[in-house]
C-alpha cells in the first residue's frame, strides 16, 4: 500500500567518478571484466576486487556504502560459491561430512573463488551505473563511440519511462487495494495478484511507448543526420581515472603471474 | 521576440477527401474530409469522441500509425507535399503531459528537435533558451523534467515544438491534462507564439471557451466524421451550439442540466422553515462541533424524501492531519497494522505510532468531517496535497500526524481507524476512485468488473461466520441495475480496456459503487471529460448522495462543486 519513492535513476550524482566522463569509466569497467573474465585463478580476481575496492573507497563509496547498496549481488556472489563448494570435485582434507555431500579444502578453494569472481565481474559495471548519467552516457556513446543514434536515444527515452513506472506500481498498488484487490493470504494469491498488477503495468507501458515514439518522431526523431547540443570533457579527472584502472587492471596480472598462479581460462 | 533568424510565415494545409477507416470498425472514423486551411489561420476542430479528430492530427503531422496502408484514403498536403517529408515544418502535441517528455532534463528536452533537424551547436542553446522563455517556463536548463508538474510538462513539450521554429502547429487535446490555471497558461503561450509568427494552428480541443479568443476558424465534424459546419469562430459556434452540446462539447456559458441533490433542493425552499439555508451547508472545517444540531434539522425535512440515510450524520472526520505520499515501508505498516487489530481486538485504544518528523508533509492541520448524504469538495492550486488527503482518508496512506477516525456507524465491527481495514473491509465502507480508471481493472469483462466488489464482501461475509455465503440475488440485481443506469449494458461483455475514455470513467464509478460503500472518495472525477460524461457522472453522483453515501470529491470543477452543492475545503489557501 504504501508509495514507495524509490532513489532516482536520474537523481543528480555526484562525488568524484560522476565528473568522469561517462566513455571513460565504460571502457575502464570493460578492461577490469575482460582482465577478470579470462583469468581463471583467485589471486589475481582477489587483486583486481581489491584494487576496485580501494579504488572506489577514495572517491568516497566506501565498502559499507557498497555492501548496503549491492547487497543482492554480494548474495548471489557467496550462494554461487557455496553451490560451486558443494559440487566441486576439488580434493583435499575433508572440512564437512553431510550425506552425499563433503566438502574439502579444495572444493572450498574452488567455492571462494567463484564467489570472488562474480563480484570482481559484476563490481565495475555497476559502478559505472551507479555514478554515470544516463543521458552523458548515451551522448558518450553516440558522440564518441559512434554508435547509431537512433538505438541509443530510444534507448535512453525508454529508461526515462523505467522510472515513471516504478512510481506508477506504488500508485496501482494503492488503486487496486481501494478495490479489495490483493486481501488474500498465501503464495498462491500473493503471485495471482501480482500477476495482474503487472498486467495491467505492462498494458500502460505499452500505450505509453506508443506515444512517447509518436512524439519523438513528430520532433524530428529517426533517419536523417543529426547534431548534438551538448559538448563532451576529456579532462584531468579522465586521465586519473583511466591510470588508476590501468594500473590495477595490469597490476592483478602482475602480482598473480610473478606468484606463478596466474592461469587463463582455457589452460 | 526571436532575434535571429527569418520569421516562418505558416504553412497552407489542403486535405482531399481524406478519410480514415479502422479494420475490424464497422463506421469510418473520417469520411471524405475536402477543406484548406490558408497559412496562419488558426482552426478549433470540433466533433464527438471517437470522431477521428486525433486521426486527422497525426495524419496532418505525418505520425499517423497505417501500417498495411489499409486505413486512410484521400490526400494530405501540407505546403503541397506529404507532411511525413516536412520535418521540422510541423509541430504535434497530444494530450499526455508523460510521453511528451523525451529526454531527464529541461533544456536537453528542449534541444532534442533541434538536434533532430541538425541545427548547427552553437544555435542549439539561445534557440532553447528563447523557446522556454516564449513558454513561460522560468526553470534552469538542468532541472529534471521528472519534478515538473503536468501543466509544466505540457509547456515544456511546447517549447521543444516552438524551438523548431514549425509553421503548422497541431495540438490534440493540449489542456485535457491539466488544471484550470495551467490550461490558461498554455493556452496565452499558444496564442503569443501563433500571432507573433504567423503560424498555422489546428487545435483539437472540446473545452471551447478556452480557445475561442485564440482561433478565427470554427470546423465541427459529425458522427460520422463529416464536416458538419465550418466557419467563423463566432457564427460557427451560434450555428452549431445544438449539435455540439449533443455531442457533449463545452460550449461557453453552457453548464449541461443536472438534478440537484435531496438535500440541497430541500434548503433552496424556503418554505420548509427549519433553520436549513446557509447555516447548514457551512463548512464544517472551522467549526465541526456546532454543525450536528443543524444536520438534524435538515435530517427531519428530508426523511421524507429519503429513507434513513441522507441525514447528514458524520460517517468519517479527521483532526490535525497532516498527511504525506513518503510512507512508511510496507513492512513497517504491515506491523503497525497488526499490533493496532490485536489491540483492537484486546478492546485497548490502538497504540500511537511514533510521529515521523522528518517527511516531506503533503497538506497539514486538516482537520474535516465527511457527512452521509453530502458532498466534500477538496480544492487547491496542484501540489496542496489534495489527492494525498484523499487516499489518506481512504485509509490507503498512513497519516504522517493527525487521526482518521471513522463513525461507530461506519466502522460497524471493524476497527475505528481506516488504514487498519484489509481489502474486504474498505470496500463495503470506502470506495476510492483514482484519476486514471484503468489503474483499477481488475477483471476481463465488465460485467466481472463489477461483481468483483460484492464477490469480496460475500467472501469476507463467508470467512467471519463460517458459512456459506448468501444469496447473489441482490448483488446480481444490482450488477444489472449499474450497467443499466451507466449505459454499459451494452459492453457488459467487453474488456474494460476496451472502452473509450469516457465510459472507463463511468466503469471506473460503478465498480466501487457495486460494493455499495457509505462513503465514495474521487479523484478528479470529470478531468478532461466531455460535457455528456460530465451530465451522466453528476446524475450518478446526486442519486448516490440521495441515498445517503458521502461524497469526497478532488477537484477543480466548478461546476461540479455547485451541482453536488457541496461543501469546499480549500488546501493550501
Amino acid at each position: 500500500m504504501s508509495t514507495v519513492t524509490a532513489p532516482s535513476m536520474f537523481a543528480p550524482r555526484t562525488g568524484f567518478l560522476a565528473r568522469a566522463n561517462p566513455v571513460v569509466k565504460l571502457l575502464g569497467a570493460l578492461l577490469i571484466t575482460l582482465v577478470i573474465v579470462v583469468s581463471a585463478d583467485p589471486v589475481t580476481n582477489a587483486v583486481a576486487l581489491a584494487g576496485q575496492l580501494v579504488l572506489l573507497a577514495g572517491v568516497g563509496l566506501g565498502p559499507w556504502r557498497l555492501l548496503t547498496t549491492l547487497w543482492p549481488v554480494v548474495l548471489a556472489a557467496v550462494i554461487s560459491g557455496w553451490g560451486t563448494a558443494m559440487l566441486s570435485t576439488a580434493g583435499g582434507p575433508v572440512l564437512l561430512h553431510v550425506g552425499w555431500v563433503s566438502i574439502t579444502t579444495g572444493s572450498l578453494a574452488a567455492g571462494a573463488a567463484i564467489a570472488l569472481r562474480g563480484l570482481a565481474i559484476a563490481l565495475p559495471g555497476i559502478t559505472v551505473l551507479l555514478t554515470t548519467d544516463p543521458t552523458d552516457l548515451a551522448d558518450g556513446l553516440a558522440q564518441t563511440l559512434r554508435l547509431p543514434a537512433r538505438f541509443v536515444l530510444a534507448a535512453l527515452a525508454a529508461l526515462r519511462l523505467v522510472e515513471v513506472m516504478v512510481t506508477e506500481w506504488g500508485v496501482l498498488a494503492a488503486a487496486r487495494r481501494a478495490r479489495g484487490a490483493g486481501g488474500g493470504r498465501g503464495p498462491w494469491n500473493a503471485l495471482r495478484e501480482f500477476g495482474g498488477q503487472a498486467f495491467t503495468l505492462l498494458v500502460q507501458s505499452l500505450r505509453r511507448a506508443t506515444r512517447l515514439a509518436m512524439t519523438m518522431e513528430a520532433r524530428g526523431f529517426g533517419a536523417g543526420p543529426r547534431t548534438w547540443a551538448r559538448t563532451l570533457h576529456y579532462g584531468r579527472v579522465d586521465v586519473l581515472v583511466g591510470a588508476a584502472v590501468v594500473l590495477t587492471a595490469v597490476g592483478a596480472l602482475a602480482v598473480s603471474m610473478s606468484l606463478g598462479t596466474h592461469r587463463f581460462i582455457w589452460q | 521576440m526571436t532575434a535571429a533568424g527569418p520569421v516562418p510565415a505558416g504553412a497552407a494545409v489542403e486535405l482531399r477527401r481524406f478519410g480514415w477507416h479502422y479494420p475490424g470498425r464497422q463506421d469510418a472514423s473520417l469520411s471524405e474530409v475536402t477543406t484548406t486551411v490558408a497559412p496562419g489561420e488558426r482552426v478549433l476542430l470540433l466533433g464527438p469522441s471517437g470522431a477521428g479528430k486525433s486521426t486527422l492530427l497525426q495524419a496532418l503531422a505525418g505520425v499517423e500509425q497505417d501500417p498495411d496502408g489499409q486505413s486512410g484514403s484521400g490526400e494530405v498536403l501540407v505546403d503541397g507535399a506529404d507532411p511525413r517529408d516536412a520535418r521540422g515544418a510541423v509541430g504535434f502535441m497530444h494530450q499526455d503531459p508523460e510521453t511528451q517528455v523525451v529526454l531527464s532534463r529541461v533544456g536537453d528536452d528542449v534541444a532534442f528537435g533541434l538536434e533532430n533537424l541538425a541545427v548547427p551547436r552553437e544555435q542549439i542553446w539561445p534557440r532553447v533558451r528563447d523557446a522556454l522563455e516564449r513558454v513561460g517556463l522560468d526553470l534552469p536548463l538542468e532541472h529534471p523534467t521528472t519534478a515538473l508538474s503536468g501543466g509544466q510538462k505540457q509547456r515544456l513539450a511546447l517549447a521543444g515544438v516552438l524551438a523548431m521554429r514549425p509553421r503548422l502547429l497541431l495540438l490534440d487535446e493540449p489542456t485535457a491534462s491539466v488544471d484550470g490555471q495551467g490550461a490558461q497558461e498554455l493556452c496565452g503561450a499558444v496564442a503569443r507564439a501563433v500571432r507573433d509568427e504567423g503560424i498555422t494552428l489546428v487545435v483539437v480541443e472540446h473545452r471551447v471557451a478556452l480557445w475561442e479568443s485564440v482561433v478565427d476558424r470554427v470546423v465541427v465534424l459529425d458522427e460520422h466524421g463529416r464536416v458538419a459546419f465550418d466557419g467563423p469562430t463566432h457564427e460557427t459556434l451560434h450555428e452549431a451550439r445544438a449539435l455540439l452540446q449533443e455531442q457533449g462539447t463545452w460550449v461557453p456559458g453552457w453548464v449541461p442540466e443536472t438534478r440537484p441533490p435531496a438535500h440541497r433542493s430541500d434548503s433552496r425552499a424556503p418554505a420548509t422553515g427549519t433553520g436549513t439555508g446557509p447555516a447548514s451547508r457551512a463548512p464544517s472545517v472551522e467549526a465541526p462541533a456546532t454543525v450536528p444540531v443543524t444536520a438534524t434539522a435538515t435530517a427531519t425535512a428530508t426523511a421524507a424524501a429519503t429513507p434513513a440515510a441522507s441525514d447528514g450524520a458524520v460517517l468519517l472526520s479527521a483532526r490535525d492531519l497532516a498527511v504525506s505520499r513518503v510512507q512508511p515501508t510496507r513492512r513497517a505498516v504491515a506491523r503497525r497494522r497488526r499490533r493496532a487489530r490485536a489491540a483492537w481486538r484486546r478492546g485497548q485504544e490502538a497504540p500511537e505510532p511514533a510521529a515521523v518528523p522528518d517527511v516531506p508533509v503533503a497538506a497539514e492541520n486538516i482537520s474535516l468531517d465527511v457527512r452521509a448524504g453530502r458532498a466534500l469538495a477538496v480544492t487547491g492550486v496542484n501540489g496542496a496535497g489534495k489527492s494525498t488527503l484523499a487516499l489518506t482518508l481512504a485509509g490507503l496512506l498512513v497519516p504522517v500526524r493527525g487521526t482518521v477516525r471513522a463513525s461507530a456507524r461506519l466502522a460497524g465491527d471493524a476497527p475505528r481507524d481506516p488504514s487498519l481495514w484489509d481489502g474486504g473491509e474498505l470496500v463495503a465502507r470506502v470506495g476510492t476512485v483514482f484519476q486514471h480508471p484503468e489503474h483499477q481493472f481488475l477483471r476481463p469483462t465488465v460485467r466481472q468488473e463489477l461483481e468483483f466488489g460484492p464477490e469480496q464482501l460475500r467472501r469476507r461475509a463467508g470467512v467471519a461466520h463460517r458459512t456459506d455465503p448468501p444469496a447473489t440475488e441482490d448483488d446480481a440485481a444490482r450488477v444489472a441495475e449499474l450497467l443499466h443506469r451507466l449505459r454499459l449494458a451494452d459492453l457488459a461483455d467487453a474488456n474494460p480496456f476496451t472502452l473509450s475514455g469516457g465510459q472507463k470513467r463511468r466503469l471506473s464509478v460503478a465498480t466501487v459503487l457495486a460494493a455499495a460503500p457509505d462513503v465514495l472518495i474521487l479523484d478528479e472525477p470529470t478531468f478532461g471529460q466531455d460535457a455528456r460524461t460530465w451530465q451522466e457522472l453528476v446524475d450518478l453522483l446526486v442519486t448516490e448522495l440521495d441515498r445517503g453515501t458521502a461524497v469526497v470529491a478532488v477537484t477543480h470543477d466548478r461546476d461540479l462543486i455547485d451541482a453536488l452543492a457541496a461543501e469546499e475545503l480549500e488546501l493550501g489557501a
